[in-house]
Order: C-alpha cells, then sequence, then structure tokens
C-alpha cells in the first residue's frame, strides 16, 4: 500500500498546523504538526492517555485547540479568511468545513431509539437534503456493503457490539465524507467481533478514494491497510514511518517499549 | 364501620341527600378536572421551554431563567393565584377565575417539570452529542430528533406525578372563586347546614379519580422508567 502513487505535491487533504490543547494541567498536544495526504491511510499509535484520540476530536470539532490551525482540503476548519486575514470562525463555516469530515467512534454512539437504517438515512436527508427514498436507498445499499443488508429495520439494542460498529461506519459512509476519523474502533469489542468490523475497514481502505486515521492498537491492520505510522507520546509525534519502518526496526525507546507491550499481549 | 362509628357519635348520613347533590359535585369535579387537564398541558410545554432556556449557554437568557424558576418554586401555589387573579388586573391584565387558575396550576408546576426535563436531558449521553456532530446535524435536528426523543420518555413517569398532585392542588381553585369540586360541595354545605354528605361525597371522588391516576403513573414508570 505504501508504494501507492500519490501527489505528494498536491494540496494535503488534513493539515494540522501548532496545535495546542490543554486540560487544564495536562498538556495534551503540544505544538502539533501533521499533515495527511488525499487518500491517504494513516494509523496512529502510541499509549493510552497520550493524546492520540484528542488529535481525531480537534479535526472532528469535537474539542477545540487552544491554539493553532486545521486545514481540510485546503479549507480552515476554525478560522474564517477575510481579506487574507485569519478571524475565529462562526459556527456556519465550522459547519460548512465539517461536511468533509466523519468520525466513528470507540462506543458506536449510535441512536438508540432509531431503527440501523434510521441511524444512516438522518444524516443524508438533513444535512445533505436527499429525499427520503434516495437516502434509504444509498442506506440499504451501505448495510449491504457492511454485510447488514438484512438488519436494516433493527434497533441497536438488537444488534451485536460487532454489527454496530458496522452500522455506525456505514452510518459515516452515508455522509460521503472526504476525511473519516476512526477512533479506536474495535477496543470495546469482545475479541471474536474484532475481525468483522476490521475487515469493514480494511475494505473502506482498499476502495482507496477516503482518507482514513486511525486510532487503533491492532498493528496486523496497520501492515496490512495502513500507508503511514504515526506513534504519538507526550503531546506530540515521536516517530513516523510506513509500517514496515515503525513496526520492525523502531528507532525510538518509547516507540520499541510500546510495541514490546502491544505484541507480548 | 366509618359510618356506624360516626352515627354512635351523634353523627347522622342521609343516603337519600346524598345522592340527591351528586351530580352537582360530580359537575364540580369536572371542572376540576378539565383544569388539571389544561394545567398539566400548560406545564408540560412551559417546562421543557424553561429547561431549554436554563441550558442556554447566553448569560442573559439563562439567568432569568433559572430566578423565574426559583422564585416561583419558593412561593406557595396559592399565593400565586392570589396575585394571578386579585394583583395582575392592576397592571391590566384581567383573568377569569378559570383562566387565571389554569395559569397559575400551569406556570407553577412548569417550573418543576422543567427540573425532570432538565434531568431527562442531562442523562441522554455525551456520545449521542458527539455523533450528531460527527453527522454534522443542526443544532435543531440534534435537538429534535437525537437528544429530546431520548430524554422525554425518561420524563414521563415524572410528569404523571406532577399530574396526579396537581389535580390534587387544583380545589385551591376556590381561593379565587374558580369553579370546582370543593365549591361546588362548599356551597352545598353552606345552603343546607348538611357538611358531612358533600365533603364525603367529595373525598370519595377524589379516590376515584385519584387511585386509577397513580396506579396509572406506576404503569407509566415500568414502561418508560428503565433504560431501553
Amino acid at each position: 500500500m505504501a508504494t501507492r502513487d500519490r501527489d505528494t505535491n498536491g494540496q494535503p487533504m488534513v493539515r494540522l498546523d501548532k496545535i495546542n490543547l490543554s486540560f487544564g494541567e495536562n498538556h495534551v498536544l503540544q505544538d502539533l504538526d501533521l499533515t495527511v495526504a488525499p487518500t491517504e491511510k494513516v494509523v496512529i499509535i502510541g499509549p493510552s492517555g497520550s493524546g492520540k484520540t484528542t488529535i481525531l476530536r480537534v479535526i472532528m470539532t469535537l474539542n477545540r485547540p487552544d491554539s493553532g490551525y486545521v486545514v481540510i482540503d485546503g479549507r480552515h476548519l476554525y478560522h474564517e479568511e477575510k481579506n487574507g486575514e485569519l478571524s475565529p470562525a462562526r459556527e456556519k463555516h465550522v459547519r460548512d468545513v465539517r461536511t468533509d469530515i466523519s468520525m466513528v467512534f470507540q462506543h458506536f454512539n449510535l441512536f438508540p431509539h432509531m431503527t440501523a437504517l434510521e441511524n444512516l438515512t438522518l444524516g443524508p436527508m438533513k444535512v445533505l437534503g436527499l429525499s427520503k427514498e434516495e437516502a434509504e436507498e444509498r442506506g440499504i445499499e451501505l448495510l449491504e456493503q457492511v454485510g447488514l443488508g438484512e438488519k436494516a429495520g433493527h434497533y441497536p439494542g438488537y444488534l451485536s457490539g460487532g454489527q454496530k460498529q458496522r452500522v455506525a461506519i456505514a452510518r459515516s459512509l452515508a455522509m460521503r465524507p472526504k476525511v473519516m476519523l476512526f477512533d479506536e474502533p474495535t477496543s470495546a469489542l469482545d475479541p471474536e467481533l474484532v475481525g468483522e468490523v476490521l475487515a469493514v475497514i480494511k475494505d473502506i481502505a482498499l476502495q482507496g478514494e477516503t482518507t482514513m486515521m486511525l486510532v487503533t492498537h491492532e498493528m496486523g491492520f496497520a501492515r496490512e491497510a495502513a500507508d503511514r505510522v504515526l506513534m504519538f507520546d507526550g503531546g506530540n509525534i515521536i516517530e513516523e514511518g510506513t509500517p514496515e519502518k515503525i513496526l520492525r526496526e523502531p528507532t525510538q525507546t518509547r516507540t520499541k517499549a510500546f510495541l514490546r507491550a502491544v505484541l507480548s499481549h | 364501620m366509618i359510618f356506624v362509628f360516626a352515627q354512635s357519635q351523634g353523627w347522622s348520613w342521609d343516603m337519600e341527600y346524598a345522592l340527591e347533590i351528586l351530580p352537582a359535585i360530580a359537575r364540580g369535579l369536572w371542572q376540576t378536572v378539565v383544569a388539571t387537564l389544561v394545567g398539566i398541558t400548560i406545564g408540560m410545554i412551559l417546562g421543557l421551554i424553561l429547561a431549554l432556556l436554563r441550558r442556554s449557554e447566553i448569560r442573559i437568557v439563562r439567568y432569568p431563567a433559572i430566578a423565574l424558576i426559583e422564585f416561583i418554586r419558593s412561593t406557595p401555589l396559592l399565593v400565586q393565584l392570589f396575585f394571578i387573579f386579585y394583583v395582575l388586573p392592576n397592571f391590566g391584565l384581567t383573568l377569569s377565575p378559570f383562566v387565571a387558575l389554569v395559569v397559575g396550576l400551569g406556570v407553577h408546576y412548569g417550573t418543576y417539570t422543567s427540573e425532570s426535563y432538565r434531568a431527562g436531558i442531562d442523562n441522554v449521553e455525551r456520545g449521542q452529542w458527539e455523533a450528531s456532530t460527527a453527522l454534522n446535524l443542526s443544532t435543531t435536528t440534534t435537538w429534535t430528533r437525537v437528544v429530546l426523543p431520548q430524554a422525554i420518555p425518561t420524563v414521563i413517569p415524572a410528569l404523571g406525578n406532577y399530574l396526579v398532585a396537581m389535580f390534587k392542588d387544583a380545589p385551591l381553585a376556590i381561593g379565587i372563586a374558580a369553579g370546582g369540586i370543593l365549591l361546588a360541595a362548599q356551597s352545598i354545605a353552606s345552603r343546607t347546614f348538611q357538611p358531612v354528605e358533600p365533603y364525603t361525597v367529595m373525598g370519595l371522588m377524589f379516590l376515584a379519580v385519584s387511585i386509577p391516576s397513580a396506579l396509572f403513573v406506576r404503569y407509566l414508570e415500568r414502561r418508560y422508567g428503565y433504560e431501553r
């Protein structure tokens, strides 16, 4: 995958520029710079509490950075450009840029009072302006893509964890995002259900078009599907490279220690 | 048994008289029921509005809402009814006794239901809000399609309890000469000088409505009370 041709001179899909974010005393992101190319698949690894999830949350606007810039496909997320000057963006602008981004959560966060299909059609109808028929047709298609066509009328309470997460992934896809963020998508699952979810994510990765950023501890997945692996610790990226390089020949002591801990269990 | 005891104490129970006054007291009961139903409707709508205002991020919206809720919860309903009926006309707002009653009941209970709504809204998981952001839903869609449909079922048992409580408060209508079961019983008693039958019939009618209502509320609690 790492050898796939990519126009590296073009505009990045995601650019983080000197992002800082603290929760009280805890400096979670420290002058973080990160660039992700269009269609690139990036896996972020690192010890828990290191703030790797926060990177995704900042891009999804769930946590606003204290300072720094986020640029999505050439447009500032938190700022508006007027006469060459940047000012804090109004809600309307944030929503506008946010249409490019979607996120899959560790705990799925499906809407429990809606069927699987209704979970998939709400966003497209309310945000993308699709008709009910269009949204349902596409919803069924996506449910079939994640292997859950026959569960369209089921409520989340009647689905297994793996099925819930697959519905949640389909719900994200329904918004046709350019960037998909996955926050530990298999961490809340029973071990025997991890495979079916990873298979669906790998499917999306192999289709190629979507830019993906994943926080995960699934090193096998990183090896097979990622273009680049980022090792995150202490508020910043301490090492990055192709999966082969990071997983086989890490140079940083902290990366080596982390990989030993993850791979040995 | 109570009647036997009462009679032994020199009281008397005139069944014919009791049946004769029954329709008049039943009409009073009907007025009380109608006032309660209108009052709880106002209370449920106002409560939701107050709960949303109280959650506003804008201080000049939030603080007055908090002040109003705390002020109304700290004063008795009867005093509020007197204020609405006897004081507001001085500011050019004259309400009929019935309207004053349902407004009083609705506003008073609206402050209580608002707290129930607030708890129901706070109980909606943070992940639901985050998923709404991730789907880029507007604030309105997030509230109407995601948050309130999950919050309101959990509030329904509390609203049922307030309905029963309001029904028992509605006879305060007598303070502002609004019709109702207590006024009906009282006017019979003061006309005939036989208070035992009208007030006893009234009490029995209250039980006849309150007990089924309480059972209904218990059913609501079973139906909606648990996390699904």
